[in-house]
């Protein structure tokens, strides 16, 4: 069995979670959050066991991803393995249906328009230039569309 | 109630240190704080080390340090909690102490950082945030301390000038703090043209690794006062955690585990904000110096900019910050700097500064943060 969250992110450091198929839905172009089976507790990032009631039984609820920057910065000085992308921009968003994520910008937004409180749409995404599938989100201006696949 | 109290305090040089090892660089620290507290290191019956594993070649780096002491076998343990790992050990020492099972104590904050290579670093700066969700996008401890910069700004109006005072201001007392690192003063036009590291951060507001130790020992009150007449009390302990993902900190402007852990240590202590006299807080980046004024209670919320602008955390302002140089200028050996906060704090409070000293320091406060917030331990110190 592949390890499928491994998937998630340039660098993968911590590949084993019962959350693994949220790299499979945002590799179709979904962009997912936990929802509690048992209370309907709702969290982004996802989490397999609920805060609030203590239940392990969770469903992946799809999001829009429409939200709105929070805070960012420009990263100069990067770690092992994101070098060549430097610099970089990331952003923190509150997600419209609650939740909150981290990102890097994406092409559909110049570093100078970027503002705390802008509207942002979080898009699934592909690293085209890399080998093996490796799937991550960016921040790009409302009204961006992608492409949705049914689960592969 | 039993108070405990520092009676021996002692410091190494920081800084970049390729001399010595990290038994050694404790040694240091240990010989200076046994000497100052004129004490048989018989009667010292457990010790508490705080240091941070990660990244130091030998494993279990506690047991070299206690071996080199000379002080086995008597029990020693690790804590671990980041940068705040040095306050961590105090907390389990006084601990330890108020639990009736020892009656002296000494505590070991060591970190020997420059054993790792560029590389290493590299890869272990990648991995500070939650590794699942957030560092898989690059992100870096100065980042993390940037984005809470931009959202204070965006609030309240911080700007990269009131940023860069607090660098003035911490090389202003460092180069006058002979265990400092960085012992030259830095001008307002130097800070703001130093080379971006994470917007709106730049190299000067940013504290640099470095080796080091510190040593203080601990004493149940009736055996501390037969070891010196100078003994410091650790009379308030503050200690909370916040999450480690910064998408679960619904305020990104201070550091929740700092607001509570420092309402915590000033109802132990049975004081207010304003009764402090001299602190040393955990300004690993400019802007954690301005969060930890406002989270700390010396001003209000979104005032912290104005209050080093307007030099009131000089000597002769509200309150003294860091005038021992603080993270920025004496370095940041991880695991030695709760401890070194505490030894700054001890001479404040028996007259020993010379030129830094604080008129009239009778409360003291030290304020250590772990990664970016994660753990704070807030500790008030009081002479009698």
């Amino acid at each position: 069995m592949s390890i499928v969250f491994e998937w998630f992110g340039k660098v993968s450091y911590s590949p084993h979670t019962k959350i693994a198929d949220f790299a499979r839905h945002l590799k179709d172009g979904r962009l997912m959050a936990s929802r509690c089976r048992q209370c309907g507790y709702v969290s982004f990032p996802p989490r397999a066991d609920c805060p609030q009631c203590l239940s392990g039984e969770f469903a992946f609820q799809e999001l829009t991803g429409a939200g709105e920057v929070v805070t960012f910065t420009r990263i100069d000085a990067a770690p092992a393995g994101f070098e060549d992308l430097a610099p970089f921009v990331v952003g923190v968003v509150d997600l419209a249906e609650g939740g909150r994520l981290l990102a890097w910008f994406g092409d559909t937004i110049p570093e100078g328009d970027i503002a705390i409180g802008m509207p942002v749409q979080v898009v699934p995404r592909i690293f085209e230039e890399i080998e093996e599938i490796k799937v991550y989100y960016s921040l790009e201006r409302p009204g961006t569309s992608w492409v949705k696949t049914d689960s592969s | 109630m039993t108070r405990v109290g520092v009676v021996g305090i002692g410091h190494g040089v920081f800084g970049r240190r390729s001399d010595a090892s990290v038994q050694e660089l404790a040694f240091e620290a240990y010989r200076e704080a046994v000497q100052d507290a004129k004490l048989d290191p018989a009667e010292i019956q457990a010790s508490v080390i705080g240091a941070v594993p990660e990244y130091h070649k030998q494993r279990s780096v506690g047991g070299v340090v206690q071996e080199y002491l000379n002080l086995n076998p008597r029990p020693t343990w690790l804590t671990e909690v980041a940068c705040a790992s040095g306050s961590a050990a105090i907390r389990t020492a006084w601990m330890a102490i108020r639990s009736g099972m020892h009656e002296v104590v000494a505590v070991i904050g060591c970190q020997k950082m420059t054993e790792l290579t560029t590389a290493e670093i590299l890869a272990l700066m990648g991995r500070v945030g939650d590794v699942q969700w957030e560092s898989v996008f690059g992100t870096t401890f100065p980042g993390y301390y940037a984005m809470f910069a931009q959202r204070h700004r965006h609030e309240f109006g911080t700007t990269d000038e009131q940023l860069a005072q607090v660098a003035i201001k911490n090389h202003y007392y460092g180069a006058r703090n002979e265990k400092a690192l960085f012992r030259k003063e830095v001008t307002l036009e130097k800070a703001l043209a130093s080379d971006p590291v994470a917007s709106p951060l730049r190299v000067y507001d940013c504290c640099a690794n470095a080796d080091g130790a510190a040593c203080v020992i601990l004493a149940a009150e009736p055996r501390a006062r037969e070891i010196t007449d100078k003994t410091v009390w650790l009379d308030g302990l503050g200690c909370a955690s916040a999450s480690m993902s910064v998408l679960r900190r619904p305020d990104l402007t201070g550091l929740p585990s700092a607001v509570d852990a420092s309402r915590q240590a000033y109802a132990m202590a049975g004081i207010a904000p304003r009764d402090v006299k001299v602190a040393d807080v955990h300004d690993c980046f400019t802007i954690a110096e301005i969060m930890a004024y406002e989270d700390l209670g010396f001003c209000g919320r979104g005032e912290g900019g104005a209050f080093v602008a307007e030099r009131q955390s000089y000597i002769g302002g509200a309150t003294p910050v860091n005038v021992d140089g603080g993270l920025k200028a004496k370095g940041h050996p991880i695991g030695a700097t709760g401890v070194s906060m505490t030894y700054e704090i001890v001479k404040q409070l028996r007259g020993e500064c010379g030129e830094r000293q604080v008129p009239g320091a009778d409360v003291g406060l030290t304020h250590n943060v772990g990664g970016i917030g994660q753990y704070c331990f807030v500790h008030v110190y009081r002479r009698d």
